[in-house]
């Protein structure tokens, strides 16, 4: 049997997985915050371009890629603002139950506003083009979504690691108060940390729904959980860890269905996670935590 | 007289909720058949049983976890399985040829078993998972809820679970006395325990754990007690959701439905048995009944249609509701108190002594 | 020594490459109360994290009423960092959490304090007695334990009142003054029938009035309980008036030991302090 083909879908979907893992990574390292909400604006995004290519048939694709691309930025800045931020000071199960909401929210002004019926995502030039590569034949968006991944991690760790704004979101990650303290404008850094994170998802979700037919509002929260898982995997707050897991996640999987274990694919995955937590309670690169006494 | 004083609360209280079965009591047998009451009663009974076990667990013990609508499933599933009626099995299973279990248990029984499964699960995780802190370890029991809904999915345990297709033609009464009287025993029983030392106990591990254990409270032990008692009966309540369905289907067990518990847990108030059992009446009757309109395509008698009111808006408005509630009153309805009608009934009394004065 | 509750032998601690106690040997007998002192960032915190069960000491062994309770020697990765002494003295690994230590008969109090938050002080005190309980969850559950629940609030209730608690004891544990929740801890701890009281910093964040009253209640439950103290300390007068002998640290490193007037008097403790005593004062 050829496992090349299931190997690069794996690390396809994973390098996909990866793109919204790195928002949920980014959120927690910063708000302690398990932003459920993510990955239903992943599906927002979606969504967004199937309704812009059907309402604006005559708007170039990219153009219409470009507005997808900023709304969803926006929708992710205003999530923060309006769900999140009242609740600073507020115990950390309020955000994440508040984070529950959001996600509900999302999903049932989507099944209103689309009937709750499944929509054909369009047919994007060059994404969607097939080609052959190490003798697989298979669409450009496979290929690319892993090198997307790892790229857009290498800029993004080293933004965290170099500049001057990474500094600050690290600081605020470690202390709120503190950073506060030092001049950093907190609510500037989060906003921003939403924003970056809503951009992976609008760049993860053309990668993973070009090679799907159909989104309906349901569609985020399968990937969601397992970008979700693979960020926690991965060590969640760490941003190469969320790629890794991603990718992990993504091969398992894939590989779950070369050995016809097709059903068990989501067991596996999830029997992974639990199997980390116990013996690496912080994930693979994450932290760990002393509580003082 | 001292005996009226030391227990005044609580016997005004059991009053309160005689009366409360008297309600339902007269609903049951005057409510015409095709009444809402009826089917939100049953929707009430079964996930104010849910909420009250989540909230042993989140609310008394600070465990925040995910897991119950996995094991309100493993308690669905295992009602379901016990009491199909024996002449019906083989139509149910048909694709699998017959079930394993070739007996027909009686409801009480059965209902015990539900509980049983999904405790002895929560034992078995509850081992290593419980170690985690607190988003880990609502993370890992999502996790296990959606294990255990693949796996019984799986064709392969088709004998057993009937694989994908859904279990039904078992007992399911309609009677809504039966479900309040089990919702009402199982949440008596959760209110003895929480208030015992069992119950203070818990309570010291929320509250402050490195505390806790330095006062000879065994975390682990502690821990696994909550863990597998709000189990067993988020088992229970499985059983209860598939009774009111008269049809279990794995489908139905998402994260959505743990989510849904969760929300009532908090509008009621985290910590407040009777705030979950009032929030998942308001909750469900909201959802299902009175927001229903919402829902439908309306004109009025002018022939103009309301904007906006179409399928799926109810659910719209009602998460925006939600909403509102989180962020707007954390607390949620009760906050950590618990009602007290004795309470009441004394300022209801002074508000209208306090007005007849005024009037002199 | 039969009189003797608390033995430390040999007690390292090492973090990583900083070692933050150091050998550490003190004995504890009955009916005293001892003090355990040093300047800032000693490692006296560290100690009595060791001594409660919150930490695994890195080497050495820890002895409570005549058994050993707790034993450990460098392991895994520690085996090459280890930097402290006795290095193959200890051969066995004797790990107790706090909780399993609490019930042979140790109870202690925290530095910042802990109260259980949503609790009143009755209760707050009546949680400590669950370890003591006879009941089990069923019998708890369905009250068949009566008697020993009214048991419990009795001697809850008796306990309150030794303390000077009784007034208070419906209203919120943290809604007390900082001297009355002190004190309240205190009273939590002795609720778990303590033969060892272990105080860590009780007289922290207090005025020099509420101090001397401190001395005074530590002396005074001495007596009424029969028990025997060790607590760490930094107000100098508080330890110099209540205890009957006083062990020095400095980086990890016991430095000195005796009666009080003799620690008073020792030229390495005022180096050690470099006159943070007199500030203290």
């Amino acid at each position: 049997m050829n496992i090349m083909p299931y190997l690069i879908r794996g690390l396809a979907t994973g390098g996909q997985f990866a793109l919204v893992a790195i928002g949920y990574t980014m959120v927690y390292g910063i708000l302690k915050l398990i932003n459920f909400a993510h990955g239903d604006l992943f599906m927002v995004s979606g969504m967004l371009l199937i309704y812009l290519v059907a309402d604006f048939p005559t708007m170039p694709i990219y153009f219409s890629i470009l507005i997808m691309i900023v709304i969803t930025v926006v929708i992710g800045y205003l999530i923060e603002k309006c769900a999140y931020s009242p609740l600073r000071q507020a115990p950390r199960m309020s955000v994440m139950i508040s984070a529950i909401g959001v996600s509900y929210l999302l999903q049932n002004l989507v099944a209103y506003l689309t009937g709750g019926i499944s929509k054909q995502f369009p047919e994007l030039p060059f994404l969607s083009e097939n080609i052959r590569l190490f003798g697989v034949k298979d669409k450009i968006s496979v290929f690319l979504s892993p090198i997307l991944a790892i790229l857009l991690t290498v800029a993004l760790v080293f933004v965290i690691n170099k500049t001057k704004f990474g500094m600050s979101m690290r600081a605020v990650s470690r202390d709120f108060e503190t950073s506060q303290l030092m001049g950093i404008k907190i609510n500037w850094v989060i906003s921003v940390t939403f924003a970056i994170g809503a951009f992976l998802a609008a760049a993860g979700s053309l990668l993973y729904f070009s090679k799907n037919t159909g989104i309906n509002h349901l569609a985020g929260s399968t990937p969601g959980i397992k970008a979700f898982i693979a960020a926690v995997v991965g060590g969640i707050g760490s941003v190469p860890g969320a790629v890794v897991g991603a990718l992990i996640i993504g091969v398992v999987e894939s590989l779950a269905r070369a050995f016809d274990l097709a059903d068990f694919a989501d067991v596996i995955s999830f029997a992974l996670l639990i199997i980390i937590l116990v013996v690496k309670p912080t994930g693979l690169f994450g932290e760990q935590v002393r509580e003082k006494v | 007289m001292k005996f009226w004083d030391k227990n005044k609360r609580l016997i005004c209280n059991l009053c309160f909720i005689l009366l409360l079965f008297a309600v339902l009591v007269i609903i049951q047998y005057t409510a015409p058949s095709t009444s809402m009451w009826f089917s939100v009663i049953r929707k009430v009974c079964t996930f104010s049983l849910a909420a009250v076990a989540m909230n042993l667990l989140n609310g008394f013990t600070g465990l925040f976890s995910l897991g119950q609508a996995g094991f309100m499933l493993l308690g669905a599933y295992a009602y379901s399985i016990f009491t199909i009626s024996s002449d019906m099995r083989t139509t149910v299973f048909r694709n699998y040829g017959d079930s394993v279990v070739t007996f027909c248990l009686p409801m009480v029984l059965a209902l015990i078993i539900a509980g049983l499964v999904a405790a002895f699960f929560a034992f078995l995780i509850g081992l290593p998972v419980l170690r985690l802190k607190s988003d880990y370890l609502a993370i890992a029991t999502l996790g296990f809820a959606e294990i255990v809904r693949g796996i019984v999915q799986l064709t392969q345990f088709g004998p057993v679970t009937n694989g994908p297709d859904p279990i039904n033609n078992f007992t399911s009464p309609k009677n809504i006395l039966v479900y309040a009287a089990i919702a009402g025993i199982c949440i008596s029983i959760i209110i003895l325990l929480i208030n015992s030392t069992y119950g203070r106990a818990l309570k010291a591990i929320r509250d402050d754990e490195i505390a806790a254990e330095a006062m000879g409270i065994n975390l682990a032990k502690h821990k696994q007690i909550s863990f597998v008692i709000s189990s067993f009966f988020c088992g229970i309540a499985g059983a209860m959701f598939a009774m009111c369905n008269s049809a279990v289907s794995a489908v139905s067990f998402t994260s959505a439905m743990t989510y849904q518990i969760l929300l009532v847990v908090v509008i009621g108030g985290i910590g407040s048995i009777s705030g979950s059992i009032i929030a998942a009446f308001i909750y469900y009757a909201s959802s299902e009944w009175w927001l229903k309109f919402l829902d439908l395509e309306t004109v009025t008698k002018t022939g103009t249609k309301i904007p906006l009111l179409g399928p799926g808006f109810r659910m719209v408005v009602f998460s925006v509701l939600i909403m509102i509630v989180v962020l707007f009153f954390r607390k949620g309805i009760m906050g950590t108190k618990e009602i007290s009608v004795y309470d009441g009934i004394i300022k209801i009394k002074n508000l209208l002594c306090g007005k007849k004065e005024g009037a002199k | 020594m039969d009189n003797n509750v608390l033995h430390i032998e040999n007690i390292t601690m090492q973090f990583g490459g900083v070692v933050a106690v150091d050998n550490l040997t003190m004995d504890v007998n009955k009916g005293e109360i001892v003090a355990l002192i040093g300047p800032n960032g000693a490692g006296k915190t560290t100690a009595f994290n060791a001594i409660t069960g919150v930490y695994e000491p890195t080497n050495g062994a820890i002895y409570f009423n005549g058994n050993k309770v707790i034993e450990n020697f460098p392991k895994g990765k520690m085996r090459k960092l280890y930097s402290g002494e006795n290095n193959g003295l200890y051969k066995s690994s004797i790990v107790k959490t706090p909780d399993k230590l609490t019930k042979l008969g140790m109870a202690r109090t925290f530095q910042n304090i802990r109260l259980f938050k949503s609790m009143t002080v009755f209760e707050n005190v009546l949680t400590a007695k669950h370890i003591r309980r006879t009941s089990n969850l069923f019998t708890a559950t369905f009250r068949f334990n009566f008697k020993e629940e009214a048991r419990m609030r009795k001697e809850t209730l008796e306990l309150l009142k030794l303390v000077g608690l009784e007034d208070v004891k419906d209203e919120l544990a943290t809604s007390l003054p900082y001297g009355k929740q002190r004190k309240l801890e205190i009273a939590r701890a002795l609720a778990t029938n303590p033969t060892l009281l272990l105080l860590d910093e009780p007289a922290a964040g207090m005025n020099p009035q509420e101090t001397e009253e401190l001395a005074e209640f530590i002396s005074d439950i001495r007596k009424k309980f029969d028990i025997t103290i060790l607590l760490i300390e930094h107000h100098m007068n508080l330890v110099m008036d209540i205890s009957d002998r006083i062990y020095v640290i400095e980086f990890g490193k016991l430095i000195a030991n005796g009666l009080p007037s003799e620690i008073q008097s020792n030229q390495k403790v005022i180096d050690a302090y470099l006159g943070v005593v007199e500030e203290d004062e």
